[in-house]
């Protein structure tokens, strides 16, 4: 019988593990959203993270080396990111009978998103770098990541604050505008899917599919214009 | 699934390829996926190929950001040193982008008349 110690040592150096633990780890987070009736506090990805981060502190293995193995995942955020283009595609018609609505709520709710977030964190003496990684925090995560990356600011530190905010938008989302007596299920779902990305529109298609629709579209064009307009706001504040 | 899997992949490969070659603010994958929409456009035959995969890929789309969110625990300095500020800055701008982009979608559609389709 071969020394544990060796198979461990060779375990901790091959990415096999890591990404099997990866996959674990989602899949126990998924299982707890659907146990608990698709609630947005239980987000599945957050509880992936927290899983993970508990196991790397407890085996003493740095975040580098669990990013060898984990890195197969992270690639295939380039391909979905491109794949985004068939729903967009598809929901041409949508854009061309709302155009106008649309441009104005993509503008008003990107340049809000961008442009609260880092006069806030501005006012507060939060670093420029995590004001640069804070930016782009509306758009979705392969995108954001991508600006983020070239405005200075942590890839990783994007991530976190990305799902952060995809998190707080599907739970505020239907209080906020009920309050507001906003009942167009079209700008209800946009304007989620332009602040909230991916987690907000997962939210959106729960309470009604037209507004899943819109927020699918609405994150989409966020993704285009957020990659635009992010450095020139973030410039504003430096 | 392979050639629609390659075309994407080729989107993306051309669009990292014009991000960095016209230095464009662009990230590669947003100028593949802008390229993309495009070229269904002008072959919707190309669409309905690349349809299947695009929406497996997409199915899966939150797992793919666990390994960057397990950064976190590389940054958990920053996050408790800025944590209260960042907390803020993320849950007040997600409130107000929602209320102001939802405010200026009806106020437009009103001003111009556009009904709801359904």
């Amino acid at each position: 019988m071969t020394d544990p110690a060796l198979i461990w040592s060779y375990l901790s150096r091959e990415p096999l593990m890591w990404l099997t633990a990866t996959l674990l780890a989602y899949w126990a987070g998924d299982a707890l959203f659907r146990a608990s009736g698709r609630k947005p506090w239980a987000n599945p990805v957050l509880i992936a993270v927290i899983l993970l981060a508990i196991v790397l502190k407890a085996t003493g293995t740095d975040y580098a080396r669990y990013f060898d193995g984990a890195q197969f995942v992270h690639f295939m955020l380039g391909p979905a990111t491109v794949a985004l283009a068939v729903p967009l595609y598809f929901n041409l018609g949508h854009v061309r009978r709302a155009a106008l609505p649309m441009l104005a709520a993509l503008l008003a709710g990107s340049l809000t998103a961008i442009g609260s977030a880092l006069g806030i964190a501005h006012a507060l003496g939060v670093a420029p770098d995590v004001m640069a990684a804070l930016a782009p925090k509306s758009a979705t995560a392969p995108v954001a990541i991508g600006i983020s990356e070239s405005l200075g600011g942590a890839p990783t530190l994007t991530a976190v604050l990305v799902l952060l905010t995809g998190i707080t938008g599907a739970i505020v989302v239907t209080p906020l505008l009920n309050a507001l007596r906003i009942r167009d299920w079209r700008a209800r779902g946009f304007a989620v899917g332009v602040a909230a990305h991916g987690i907000g529109t997962a939210r959106a298609f729960q309470v009604n599919e037209t507004a899943g629709a819109f927020a699918g579209i609405g994150m989409g064009l966020n993704a285009v214009l957020t990659a635009l307009i992010a450095p020139w706001v973030l410039g504003l504040f430096l | 699934m392979i050639p629609a899997l390659a075309t994407i992949l080729l989107f993306q490969l051309a669009g990292e390829v014009a991000s960095r070659a016209l230095a464009l603010p662009l990230p590669g994958p947003v100028l593949g996926m802008v390229a993309l929409v495009a070229a269904f456009l002008t072959f919707p035959r190309l669409a309905a190929a690349v349809q299947p995969t695009a929406q497996g890929l997409l199915a899966h789309l939150s797992l793919l950001f666990v390994p960057a969110g397990v950064g976190v625990v590389a940054h958990l300095g920053v996050l408790t040193r800025e944590g209260p500020a960042l907390a803020l800055a993320l849950v007040v701008s997600t409130i107000a982008a929602i209320a102001v982009g939802a405010l200026a979608f009806v106020a437009v559609a009103h001003l111009t008349g556009v009904r709801a389709d359904d």
